[in-house]
């Protein structure tokens, strides 16, 4: 056996990524004793395709020219990007523990000149499409291979400026564009479909002209294809994954907690929540 | 809603409303067309960087000169504010610079938060060049922008620019792309009137210009009222009045220095006169300066007031509000007695 083909067969698995990912969200949220965990812990899986399949990234270099740009648009999400960029070798594990905290690099919320890895400044929800938008255009006039990949919450499907965003991606054809959007049908108010329907969501977007798959996006092997198609699929497109999610999943005493925008984990729950996700570490 | 307004005396003559794209210039004023589209235009031919993007008013803001030279970076977003300062930020990520136009009240009423997040707070290189700035469009509150510089002004990182004239515009436009980082500017389109090629001035950012000096008042002003000041400057020599004009088209960062000096030169009644609304602009940012310098003066603005403007015709308003060039000589007058 060659040294890469040893390299390769030692590498963790999507399965152990995603592991590690919701692991370092969980610590984060010790240390800060509140976060959007269960947000962090049901986009995990996405994520861990996202940077250990999908992507292609220098993590010693966060603004190669060449690398492909990842938008988080729901910027209340940035504990589970953290948690993938420091599993990417992008951040140092040790700010884990600086998360949320005075002077820190890793903001409750995520903005662009604080984080390395960070491509936009989120929080204000809706932003994050428009931007792709201008980035795709972007590498388009450069000639370049690089995509653009952005994540957002069906909570954002509420705002205008995405359905703005949603028809220039498709009058532009920008088929380096791949959205995500995290169907956890929960937002600030309730459960999204209840505060404002979105449904047939598949229907809406490929009538507005674009690539669209619907997957459980906590199963990791329908995620691998789903971005796998995204990347390969032929038309001049922009692509959207429809990802179905569980808040909460890997941690079973919060997958079942009434669910929340804000999850609620009392001081010492956080200790409990690692030991269940380590009782199911692949 | 019922009308809240009189019935019209219908035996009275009266002006229709202005066209949305009628000219600011008076009768007769030397004027030069486009002055934007066709200054960014030669700026662009040496800056490959730049690209031009609008929400369905190219033809509105002079933008359509570039994109029939350029038409391969030209991006039309059609009719979304929103999306286009999102995509500009993105483009501008990219490493180009965008040059982004509409209307004034588009720009800072409802995209406010696309051009304060994913512009400003990112520090994006983003240009933003609007049209119908304060009063000048008779179509009422929706398109009268009688408070983007309040607005503008008040957002961090951003550069705030207020031209006078087409002499102006055409070397505004070339220190937009020289400063690296936001910049927002109040854009005069179609025939735009000429007027400081008279008195050998040259735009610097950040710098505020003494174009004639005057014992008895000094006017500070911006963008058209610059116009209006230097013709009631004149108009008031006839009454042996001496009208000092001090330009300042960058409200931000404001010529700090420039304006203390001048207004603290004792025996002048100092007069701001602002196309925009009292509140925030202009005015309040100089009254703000000098009482910070300790600088104690007479102290007088003209601006909009602080209510929802009328539809009709431009001059019409003008008179009403109290920015027209016999309005601005009244006003003086009245003060000085």
């Amino acid at each position: 056996m060659d040294t890469a083909t040893n390299r390769l067969a030692n590498a963790p698995t999507l399965a152990q990524r995603a592991y590690n990912i919701r692991r370092n969200a969980l610590r984060m949220g010790e240390v800060q004793g509140q976060g959007y965990i269960a947000q962090a812990l049901d986009i995990s899986d996405v994520l861990a395709v996202a940077y250990f399949h999908a992507m292609r990234y220098r993590p010693e270099d966060p603004s190669w020219e060449e690398r492909d740009r990842f938008l988080l648009s729901n910027g209340h999400y940035a504990i589970a990007l953290y948690a993938a960029l420091i599993e990417a070798g992008i951040v140092p594990e040790a700010e884990l523990e600086t998360y949320g905290s005075d002077d820190s690099r890793l903001p409750m919320s995520g903005m662009a000149s604080y984080t390395p890895g960070m491509e936009m400044s989120g929080g204000s929800l809706g932003l994050g499409l428009s931007i792709a938008v201008g980035m795709g255009l972007g590498l388009k006039r450069k000639q370049s291979s690089s995509r653009v990949y952005t994540l957002f919450s069906d909570g954002e499907l509420d705002e205008g400026s995405v359905w703005e965003a949603i028809s220039s991606a498709s009058h532009y054809k920008l088929d380096n564009l791949i959205a995500i959007v995290d169907v956890n049908n929960q937002q600030a108010d309730g459960p999204s479909t209840q505060v404002m329907g979105f449904e047939p969501l598949v229907d809406r977007l490929e009538a507005f002209g674009w690539f669209v798959q619907r997957i459980d996006g906590n199963d990791l092997d329908a995620v691998l294809a789903a971005f796998d198609a995204a990347k390969t699929h032929p038309a001049p497109k922009p692509r959207m994954i429809v990802a179905d999610t569980l808040m909460g999943k890997g941690v079973p005493f919060l997958e079942q907690r009434e669910k929340n925008h804000f999850i609620r984990v009392e001081p010492h729950e956080w200790q409990l929540a690692i030991a269940a996700l380590d009782a199911g570490r692949p | 809603m019922t009308s809240k307004r009189p019935a019209p005396d219908l035996s009275k003559p009266r002006l229709t409303t202005s066209a949305m794209i009628a000219s600011i210039a008076s009768e007769g004023q030397r004027t030069k067309p486009a002055p934007f589209g066709h200054a960014l235009v030669e700026l662009a031919r040496s800056r490959p960087e730049i690209v031009g993007m609008t929400a369905d008013l190219g033809k509105y803001t002079d933008l359509h000169i570039f994109a029939k030279e350029f038409p391969d970076r030209y991006y039309q977003m059609g009719m979304a504010e929103q999306l286009l300062f999102g995509a500009a930020s993105g483009l501008s990520a990219e490493g180009f610079m965008p040059f982004t136009t509409t209307y004034a009240v588009f720009a800072s009423r409802r995209a406010y938060d696309f051009i304060h997040q994913t512009i400003a707070e990112e520090d994006r290189n983003v240009k933003i060049a609007c049209a119908l700035p304060g009063l000048t469009s008779g179509y009422g509150p929706s398109h009268q922008a009688a408070e983007d510089l309040a607005l503008m002004r008040a957002m961090p990182n951003m550069t705030v620019i207020d031209p006078c004239d087409a002499h102006e515009i055409a070397q505004v436009v070339p220190a937009m792309a020289a400063h690296r980082g936001p910049v927002y500017m109040r854009l005069l389109r179609g025939q735009v009137p000429l007027v400081l090629d008279e008195y050998d001035y040259k735009f610097e950012l950040g710098k505020a210009k003494l174009l004639r000096d005057g014992r008895d008042v000094l006017m500070i002003s911006s963008g058209l009222m610059t116009m209006r000041a230097l013709e009631a400057a004149k108009a008031l020599s006839d009454d042996r009045v001496d009208v000092g004009v001090l330009h300042v088209p960058t409200i931000k960062p404001l010529d700090a220095e420039t304006i203390a000096r001048e207004a603290g030169r004792s025996g002048r009644l100092v007069v701001v006169a602002e196309n925009h609304t009292v509140i925030g602009g202009l005015g309040e940012a100089v009254a703000g300066l000098l009482m910070r310098a300790g600088v104690h003066v007479p102290f007088r603005q003209i601006g909009l007031p602080d209510e929802f403007l009328d539809a009709g015709a431009l001059p019409t308003l003008h008179d009403r509000y109290g920015i027209s060039l016999p309005e601005v000589v009244k006003q003086v007058k009245g003060w000085l007695t």
